[in-house]
């Protein structure tokens, strides 16, 4: 094989890229795994996984040098002492807020996969369909019963543990034995289901977490210290999963610190021949030549790249013919929800730390119901014991107050709404006429914003959850609403749509650019809507799917 | 719950934990670098805090307290590092501010009163701070006291002898039980 030739390149190294290089290599190719970040080992690399809350000198805090250092990542839980050389450096890597926009990244091997929630649900038949029936944005080129194979398959890998629980519109899937809810919530459960009956369910939350062994991983040891990576494999990683898998067959090939600038587009052939990249040490620019690209580099920046690419023949970049490249961002809208105190269970206490909590699905805008806003949203909480930093300033100072904090206190419940954001055209990217990065290259200018249906919504997130809360009897029930800035739900989606017209869309129903067959796009990007589910479970079985694809169309010499 | 309760929840849920979030989420005017404000504290100064500390979490039976989790030497790693500007100064102003308090009640400096005195000193320091806080405006600085028992309250549970001698901690759970026996008495949870 010439030098820097491969039969595949994939871009992006977290969640879907992570799936695309262990699809095609196991599928025989010979892939380059081109990484923007430094490399984190498996295990090796995560420095803070065993270490105590007392060995942090600030407790897991943040200082003010750290709060000067992300002036984006302060603004929410992210910038914290005990991961935070997974987040990206936000002074070699700005953006533009021409709105404020909170972009959460991770530049390393694993990307936002080390420190990802795990929660994984599958988007139900009504989410394929909703654009068509009420006429937004444009149509998913594919159906449910099309990716339902797609989500057995990556589920069987990455492990999700969780119940079946027959919901049509949360359809369940291949799971490990479910985590428990604990007793308030088992007690929650059922006095939901007493007063709802049928209309609305609590189900332990589905969860990228093993509870049964799988190859080279053991199960969730209950740590809950997911986020700092876990020495255990207990939950899908990059690193617990796909790269070894793709390693494993000796067909990949792993470069850490490539940016990827563009696209190589050969215009004659109507085909992408590689890509361009920037070395992130030595700022050499080097090109790397395959039959296909996978771009899973970030919602963003996948799009990022395409905006870079081919601009001799497109101005506004690779994908652009359709108008929509950069449009139609989508997040999940949250911070919105309720809490309550639960009376007795004083007898009662929890051993372990669950990497989960409950799962509230979606009860709005199915079957006839119609609000004043389209779409749904669904609850993820929990019910604990209140700890010592409940309040107490009636109990003063010394043995008292002592005696009195190294006891559990009440049961409380409290939950969060996230909502389906809906793709507008003129929430979106694109590249900043001043800004540039440490490597001179262009930044992205954000401008997205929530809208009625959104604003909407947030009150009946606000109320129902109270409503659930209040029906079934618990006390002093309180509804709260924390503000909320796109792209603090961390799934950013939706800039290089799949859809059926090549007018309307980026990506066609196998994710492949209109305009370059043999250039993929699986990660976020590619969402043509957002239903109100994490979304990384769906980009693992669109990457799988896509891959599959790709490599039967190279078969036959398509591509 | 309140909205830090809340925020802290969510983070919870989402894989994190803030703590003293009532602190992180405060601010103002970020620190000079001329100088390491931790240079200001004298051996002296954290001798004070630990006995600060002590008297806010006394050494009982079962376990040790304030000083023996060192949570002098916490306080001023935090005021060092975390406190913005203002809030350290009111902070270390505190620590002459409540040695002149224990002078004008007992005549003599709080490293001089006995335990009682002390516990006397520093509860009649707490209610003023509940008065503090019930007129208080937001551009109002944070009452030193208030920072001396948060800073006291963090450090002291989140050490080692507060984790494991004052509550229970396990680094590894293994498994998880969601409906397990629970008497009065028996410990919570360090995390």
């Amino acid at each position: 094989m010439a030098e820097n030739v491969y039969d595949a390149i994939v871009v992006g190294s977290g969640i879907s890229g992570g799936w695309a290089a262990k699809e095609l290599t196991e599928k025989g190719l010979k892939v380059i795994l081109l990484e923007r970040g430094e490399n984190i080992e498996h295990v090796k690399g995560y420095k803070n996984a065993n270490k105590d809350p007392w060995e942090f000198p600030h407790r897991g805090g943040r200082t003010v040098q750290m709060i000067e250092d992300y002036p984006v990542l302060k603004r929410d839980y992210p910038l914290n002492e005990t991961n935070l050389e997974y987040w990206t450096n936000e002074k070699d890597c700005p953006y533009e807020e021409i709105k404020r926009f909170d972009w959460y990244r991770g530049y390393h091997v694993g990307g936002r996969s080390l420190m990802w929630g795990r929660q994984s649900y599958r988007f139900g038949p009504q989410d394929f369909e909703a654009n068509a029936k009420e006429g937004i944005g444009v149509d998913w080129p594919i159906r449910y019963n099309e990716i339902a194979p797609w989500y057995d398959y990556a589920e069987r890998f990455a492990g999700i543990s969780g119940s079946k629980d027959n919901i049509p519109h949360l359809p369940d899937g291949q799971f490990q034995k479910p985590m428990d809810l604990n007793c308030v919530e088992k007690d929650v459960q059922a006095r939901i289901k007493k007063q709802f009956g049928d209309t609305r369910h609590l189900t332990i939350g589905r969860v990228a977490n093993i509870t049964e062994p799988l190859p080279g991983r053991t199960n969730c040891q209950y740590r809950n210290k997911c986020w700092l990576g876990c020495p255990f494999g207990g939950y899908f990683s990059t690193q617990s999963s796909t790269l070894p898998a793709a390693m494993k067959t000796g067909n990949l090939t792993l470069r850490p610190y490539s940016i990827v600038t563009r696209v190589l587009y050969d215009k004659d052939k109507k085909r992408a021949t590689g890509v361009e990249i920037v070395d992130a040490e030595t700022h050499q620019t080097i090109e790397y030549k395959a039959k296909i690209v996978f771009l899973c580099a970030s919602a963003f920046n996948s799009t990022w790249v395409l905006m870079n690419s081919a601009t001799d023949i497109w101005p506004e970049g690779l994908g652009s013919s359709s108008g929509e490249l950069g449009h139609n961002v989508m997040d999940h809208h949250f911070r919105v929800g309720a809490s309550a105190e639960v009376e007795g269970f004083d007898d009662k206490y929890y051993f372990g730390r669950r990497p989960t909590g409950f799962y509230v699905p979606r009860f709005r805008n199915l079957g006839n119901e119609k609000r004043d806003y389209l779409r749904g949203f669904g609850y993820q909480g929990a019910a604990s014991r209140e700890g010592w930093g409940r309040n107490v300033a009636e109990l003063g100072i010394g043995v008292q107050l002592k005696a009195a904090l190294v006891e559990p206190g009440k049961w409380s419940i409290g939950m969060t709404a996230f909502g389906e954001m809906l793709p507008y055209h003129d929430n979106k990217i694109s590249l900043s006429k001043t800004l540039k990065d440490k490597w001179g290259l262009p930044t992205l200018a954000m401008d997205v914003e929530i809208k009625e249906n959104e604003k909407k919504m947030r009150i009946d997130m606000k109320n129902d959850g109270m409503e659930i809360f209040e029906k079934i009897g618990l006390k002093n029930v309180n509804g709260w609403d924390s503000d909320y800035a796109v792209g603090m739900g961390i799934h950013e989606m939706g800039t290089a749509r799949m859809g059926r017209d090549p007018k309307t869309s980026v990506l066609n129903g196998n994710n492949q650019v209109w305009d370059a067959p043999n250039v993929f796009v699986t990660d976020g990007a590619c969402m043509t809507s957002a239903s109100c589910v994490n979304p990384s479970l769906t980009y693992m079985a669109l990457t799988a799917r896509a891959v599959d694809f790709a490599v039967s169309e190279l078969k036959k010499q398509n591509l | 719950m309140n909205r830090r309760q809340a925020v802290s929840r969510v983070a919870l849920l989402l894989g994190g934990t803030i703590l003293g979030a009532e602190f992180f989420l405060s601010g103002c005017k970020a620190p000079n670098n001329d100088k390491n404000f931790a240079d200001n504290f004298t051996e002296k100064d954290i001798a004070f805090l630990n006995e600060v500390a002590e008297t806010i979490i006394p050494t009982t039976p079962d376990s040790g307290g304030g000083k023996a989790a060192k949570v002098g030497e916490f306080m001023k790693i935090m005021v060092a590092d975390c406190y913005f500007e203002n809030d350290q100064k009111v902070f270390y102003a505190g620590i002459e501010k409540l040695n002149q308090a224990s002078k004008d009640q007992f005549s003599k400096g709080f490293m001089n009163l006995s335990a009682d005195d002390r516990t006397a000193l520093l509860t009649k320091l707490n209610d003023e701070v509940k008065e503090y806080k019930k007129n208080k405006k937001k551009e109002d600085p944070t009452h030193y006291f208030d920072m001396m028992k948060q800073l006291t309250l963090t450090g002291y549970f989140t050490s080692e002898v507060g984790c494991t001698q004052a509550l229970r901690y396990e680094a590894v759970p293994g498994r998880y039980d969601g409906a397990m026996d629970y008497k009065k008495g028996d410990k919570a949870w360090a995390t």
